[in-house]
């Protein structure tokens, strides 16, 4: 039974680009910086346009929920397999944290009939690694996070689980929300007639009230600061100077 | 006793004869003294190797020839103790250090010298080149070590004067973007310098790791964006050499333009060594391109190919920031040997990387769709992939910038770097393929499309002088038919100065000796380099 598959691809900035903080500590300069799709969410499209590859897939929808530019991310995800597009707009200043993101998949796994959610484990930007357990828990439905391998049989999931102890295989009952770990898969290029048609597939375009989320923010962000600077080590001469400098600076 | 043969072959051989370091430093016996080594063997080991040590069996490029050693005088006692007192700590004769220094990147060369020395300023390298002038002994300046012709490291038992230390960075002017620093500074830790500040330096070169600004310029480097920033002949503004006999030659200015008399910067600009030791650089750095975004396309055929650079040139302009190809075979060693696995499926005769940048960073698609959209329809490339993110570009770049590190795997390897034009760049590789096919492992062709700059590599199983002959008569003999440059970038150095001959008339030849003769007259600044010997 080939079911629809939500792929949730998030904007991020790009993670070669260095981070600079801006001068205010409110948050990291984002104006004219290189954004991208965060890597685990290009592992969760990968696997999903696999699955339709393989025919267990009907549809493979791709949600980014953020301001206009996400429609850029949503444009790459068509360009490597997705069939359509969902952006729920959001605007730049508003806050959007992972809970209202798994309220806003939640009502659209309702009305769009999903049976299945695959994300990235985490974003790289706020590391949260939340949304895809919150997803599962608005839902009630069966979860398997940092998956390094998956496979469908029949109603189920089997998925491997990379946890601090090992690998953990664990049966999921379909529908179920998967969160993508790094070995999961190696993502494709999209290649250029494929760029092209994508310029043509379905973007829909949602405001976030017509899913009945509220925005309204839960926690904040008091300053952001820079980790300290990593200071110059200093070269000695001889053995005797190491442990004079040591003494020096109180460590022995 | 085993004749130092500097041939890839015996290197290669290395495991069935080591030549521990007591046998290497055993050739340092030089008639009248000099070097230090424990040998209770000394006298005896000196008698024998006397005559030995005035000629090396070398296979240079063109052919087997020995290499004579000429009358300069040999480093004595006195010698060693005057730079010992005038770089305290920086004048080495450790086996170990010169083991190293005696041997370039490619292991092809491994010279003599028996010291080497580290100035820290340019009065130093000046008051050294003096000592060296007055007492007639021959010196090799050091850079990084990554030149591919053996330019850098010595033949016999010259002076290295390594420019290692020499690596501050002096000036840097905001405004103008023009970088003033030591010839011993790193190209790539330049390249984080300047783009901090919102500049690039305008050139890349695979061993950016390793390579010093000097050496560089010394050897008039090209690399992957030449095609958009032209020759550091126009973008080094001015520069500070030392010559043959000590004296200082000043020519540091930031300014763009300046007509006033012979511009004698370009003289040791790609004059690699020969005629000045250049110790400071003023580069001019452009602005750093913020949205860069890079295509991997394959091609359908060598037409293919050059329609898309023509469609590049024509639609993207000075969005154009580098254009490469390689042929397949190439893919297929950075596949195997890198297990990196092709960004396009389906395999195609030949491949194209286009580089675009944009002054800011939202995606110029216009130009970009417009490019793709004709070379697509007309049939040039009949698939591909882009990546517009700074994480992407470099994994994609990696496809192209390793295919020497692949091709290394392959086997034993001989180099080409000729340059002619454009359209008829890959016809000497289907010639070369056809004509050598029995004797060739692997024959490679990729290179700087926009420039007419091909690499040539040929792999084989096993090293053959024989045919590494006949491949030079055969290539070289090509390239000059076709007017075209035996040594596009690579420079002449020691392996390579018997072609200059393919691509020079004998008068323009005489002229450089004479200027040579003229600046040098003792030939002590990296003899046997660049100019064919006279014999």
């Amino acid at each position: 039974m080939a079911f629809r598959v939500l792929v949730g691809v998030k904007r991020v900035i790009d993670y070669a680009v260095k981070v600079r903080v801006k001068p205010d500590k409110s948050g990291v300069v984002t104006d004219g910086v290189k954004h991208s799709m965060n890597p685990f969410c290009e592992i969760a499209l990968e696997e999903a346009v696999r699955l339709k590859e393989k025919s267990l897939a009907s549809e493979v929808i791709a949600v980014s929920c953020g301001p206009q530019q996400c429609q850029e991310v949503i444009r790459t995800a068509l360009a490597i397999g997705a069939d359509r597009g969902i952006h729920v707009e959001v605007p730049a200043n508003d806050e959007l944290g992972p809970l209202q993101v798994s309220k806003v998949f939640a009502a659209l796994v309702k009305k769009e009939d999903v049976g299945l959610v695959l994300l990235g484990k985490q974003a790289i930007d706020d590391d949260c690694n939340q949304t895809g357990q919150m997803i599962a828990g608005l839902l009630d439905w069966s979860q398997g996070t940092f998956v390094s391998e998956m496979t469908v049989e029949g109603e189920t999931l089997k998925v491997v689980r990379e946890v601090d102890g090992g690998l953990e295989t664990v049966r999921l009952k379909l529908p179920s929300v998967i969160t993508a770990d790094l070995r999961l898969n190696e993502p494709r290029y999209a290649t250029l007639p494929n760029i092209m048609k994508a310029k043509k597939k379905r973007l829909d375009v949602l405001k976030i009230k017509d899913l009945g989320v509220e925005l309204s923010p839960r926690f904040q962000v008091l300053s952001i600061d820079e980790p300290p600077q990593r200071e110059a080590g200093v070269t000695v001469e001889s053995t005797a100077d190491l442990v004079k400098k040591l003494k020096e600076i109180g460590k022995i | 006793m085993l004749p130092l043969l500097m041939s890839r072959s015996l290197w290669n051989l290395r495991h069935r004869y080591p030549l521990t370091r007591r046998q290497i430093f055993r050739h340092l016996a030089l008639p009248n003294g000099g070097g230090e080594f424990q040998s209770g063997e000394k006298t005896l080991v000196m008698q024998e190797e006397t005559e030995k040590q005035t000629a090396r069996q070398m296979y240079v490029d063109i052919g087997a020839s020995t290499i004579t050693r000429l009358p300069f005088a040999t480093l004595e006692p006195e010698d060693i103790a005057f730079f010992q007192q005038l770089l305290p700590n920086r004048a080495l004769t450790d086996p170990d250090v010169l083991a190293s220094a005696n041997v370039d990147w490619l292991q092809n060369v491994q010279g003599l010298s028996q010291i080497l020395l580290r100035p820290q300023t340019v009065e130093e390298v000046s008051l050294i080149l003096r000592h060296c002038h007055l007492r007639g002994l021959a010196i090799t300046p050091q850079g990084g070590k990554t030149g591919l012709v053996g330019g850098g490291v010595p033949i016999f038992d010259e002076v290295i004067v390594s420019m290692a230390l020499m690596n501050h960075i002096i000036d840097f002017d905001d405004w103008q973007g023009v970088l003033v620093c030591e010839a011993g500074c790193i190209l790539e830790s330049l390249m984080q310098y300047v783009e901090k500040r919102g500049r690039v330096i305008p050139l890349d070169l695979g061993s950016k790791g390793s390579c010093q600004i000097g050496g560089v310029v010394s050897t008039n480097a090209g690399g992957l964006r030449f095609i958009r920033y032209g020759s550091l002949r126009s973008n080094v503004l001015g520069l500070q050499a030392v010559l043959a006999d000590g004296q200082v030659l000043d020519l540091m200015t930031q300014l763009r333009k300046d007509n006033t008399g012979y511009d004698l910067k370009q003289l040791m600009i790609g004059s690699e060594g020969t005629l000045g030791v250049v110790t400071s650089v003023t580069l001019l750095c452009p602005p750093m391109p913020v949205g860069v975004s890079l295509a991997y396309l394959g091609c359908t055929g060598f037409p293919g190919v050059l329609a898309t650079l023509c469609a590049a040139r024509s639609r993207l302009g000075e969005r154009l920031s580098a254009i490469e190809f390689f042929d397949h075979q190439c893919a297929h060693l950075v596949h195997t040997h890198l297990g990196l696995n092709p960004p396009i499926s389906g395999e195609f005769p030949f491949y194209v990387v286009v580089e675009m940048v944009d002054s800011d960073s939202h995606e110029d698609n216009e130009k970009i769709s417009a490019f793709f959209e004709e070379v697509m329809e007309e049939g040039h490339v009949a698939d591909g992939t882009i990546a517009t993110t700074p994480g992407k570009v470099k994994t994609l770049w990696a496809y192209r910038e390793r295919i020497p590190e692949a091709i290394l795997r392959d086997g034993h390897v001989i180099k080409y770097d000729i340059c002619v034009s454009i359209n008829m760049m890959y016809d000497i590789v289907t010639a070369t393929r056809q004509r050598f096919a029995d004797r060739i492992k692997n024959t490679l062709g990729y290179g700087h499309l926009g420039d007419g700059n091909l690499h040539l590599n040929i792999s084989l199983t096993t090293p053959d002088p024989t045919l590494h002959s006949d491949l030079n008569d055969f290539i070289y003999g090509w390239t000059a038919k076709h007017r075209g440059s035996v040594s596009a970038e690579h420079g002449l150095g020691v392996l390579k100065r018997h072609a200059i001959g393919y691509s020079k008339s004998s008068d323009a030849i005489a002229l450089m000796r004479r200027l040579k003769n003229m600046m040098d007259p003792k030939g002590i600044l990296n003899p046997y380099k660049v100019l064919p010997s006279e014999l």
